[in-house]
């Protein structure tokens, strides 16, 4: 099992849907966020090209943030996903400093959150909150070692890039270009 | 032209705008680290040698302060901890891939190991020295028997203490700045540069200081050629060290690095020991206190800069 998510930047509007999703599902502390928009404006008037990406932790399959944790706190779960153990966790900040997508943070009771990729819907069978929340169905969701998922068959279909491959993290956040 | 920008107004506290997740506890506890790395080492290396009498300072009276140096520096380690209560998860745990968990690892080791040395030695400082108690005075009865091995196991891991805090920083490709090899030799290097200039300070012969002057001299000259040769390789890696070794070529960093650690840190105490191994009258605590100063600042510089580097936005 590998669980991967593909968002689609041609049908991304930037609405912003699936951070409050995110923060209302997983009780989010007031002022922090596990998923973000990034907009990328490329060129010059009137010649421009607009991106929009719906961003979060990338679950890698080489996670510096994995190898980092000098307790084991952070580690591999299901389907690849990465995960922090709370009372593991000693809040050093080795792994935040150690994640080149800056998709961690440090929760006020101390320890070290992130995207989960809403494990605990999708063992239900229910979608992240993200996905299921995103009103122009740019975000696929699903396990890529089954063929006809919904993220192994957009990925078949169309082109996509991941974040910073030269960061050797081996990302699991698919961009559909 | 290109811009990247976050939308959603993400403003996680401690990563944005720019990550700062590590502030003045780990800089402070890097210097303290490497310092005390580098006092145990000239005291482990020179009784090895047998030369505890030619170095007493070296040998006897700095080691003493490793203790409380290193205790200060785990103190700052734990007060930089988010989630404190749960600090021993440290030693529920050994990861080799992590250099913070072998790090912690070789503090649990050197902390009492040091205590120890200081024990053998507590009467060069206080010649009046009583231990109180007969178990104390027993237990360094015996533990004074196996000096050399102990001699030779501080040795060993004051190395991998002052290569660690290099190191540490180094293994975080997430940051391009410290994502270079050199990083923990160099911080090996200074540690030791800044340890024998406590030598120098702390010692009362003339022969001693001049030793250690000559000792601290070829530190500085390695130090400068890993400097040198960082900087050449993040010249002639990719964009992302191109741009983090920006910050120091041209950028903000440029003054207070190339004017404060490499010029008052490094080249004019190495100056003024040429000058002083020369018979030139000069306070010779002059050298070895901006060397520390040098050694303190270097890491400050290395940890704010290294946390602005960035791969993304």
């Amino acid at each position: 099992m590998r669980y991967a998510m593909a968002v689609d930047t041609k049908k991304c509007v930037g609405c912003s849907d699936c951070v409050v999703a995110c923060q209302t599902e997983n009780n989010v502390p007031i002022g922090y966020c596990r998923d973000w928009i990034v907009e990328v404006t490329d060129g010059t008037y009137p010649q421009l090209e607009l991106e929009h990406r719906s961003e979060r932790c990338n679950h890698c399959e080489n996670s510096p943030c994995v190898r980092c944790c000098p307790t084991g706190a952070s580690h591999y779960s299901d389907g690849g996903t990465v995960m922090v153990t709370k009372n593991k966790c000693i809040g050093c900040g080795a792994c935040i400093a150690s994640c080149p997508y800056d998709a961690r943070y440090t929760h006020p009771e101390g320890y070290v959150d992130k995207c989960t990729f809403c494990l605990h819907r999708v063992k239900k069978g229910q979608q992240p909150a993200c996905v299921a929340v995103c009103p122009t169905k740019c975000m696929y969701f699903g396990d890529l070692d089954d063929p006809n998922s919904d993220v192994s068959r957009v990925i078949k279909k169309r082109k996509y890039k991941t974040l910073i491959p030269e960061a050797g993290t081996n990302p699991q956040l698919y961009f559909l270009i | 032209m290109r811009e990247e920008l976050i939308v959603s107004g993400r403003m996680n506290p401690h990563i944005d705008p720019q990550l700062q997740i590590w502030e003045w506890h780990i800089p402070a506890y890097l210097f303290l680290g490497g310092l005390a790395a580098g006092i145990l080492f000239f005291a482990s290396y020179f009784y090895i040698k047998g030369k505890s009498e030619e170095y007493p300072t070296a040998v006897k009276l700095a080691p003493i302060f490793t203790p409380i140096l290193i205790g200060l520096g785990l103190l700052f380690l734990l007060l930089d901890l988010k989630h404190k209560l749960y600090f021993w998860r440290l030693y529920t745990a050994f990861k080799i891939e992590s250099p913070m968990s072998w790090g912690a690892w070789t503090l649990m080791a050197i902390m009492p190991l040091s205590a120890i040395w200081a024990a053998f030695n507590i009467k060069s400082l206080f010649p009046k020295w009583d231990w109180k108690f007969d178990i104390v005075k027993d237990a360094i009865k015996v533990l004074e028997e196996y000096k050399t091995p102990i001699a030779w196991a501080i040795m060993i891991l004051s190395v991998i203490l002052g290569i660690y805090t290099g190191i540490l920083l180094s293994a975080f490709n997430a940051r391009p700045l410290w994502n270079t090899s050199i990083l923990g030799p160099l911080f090996l290097v200074s540690g030791m540069s800044t340890g024998a200039a406590a030598i120098i300070i702390l010692s009362k012969s003339k022969a001693e200081r001049h030793t250690f002057a000559k000792i601290d001299l070829l530190l500085i000259a390695i130090e400068l050629f890993l400097i040198i040769h960082m900087f050449m390789g993040f010249r002639a890696s990719s964009q992302v060290q191109i741009d983090a070794s920006a910050m120091f070529l041209g950028g903000q960093f440029t003054a207070p690095f190339w004017v404060l650690v490499v010029g008052m840190g490094l080249v004019i105490p190495a100056a003024l020991e040429i000058l002083e191994m020369r018979h030139k009258k000069i306070p010779y605590m002059v050298a070895p206190v901006l060397v520390l100063f040098g050694g303190l600042l270097f890491r400050f510089i290395m940890a704010y800069a290294g946390q602005m580097s960035r791969w993304l936005y």
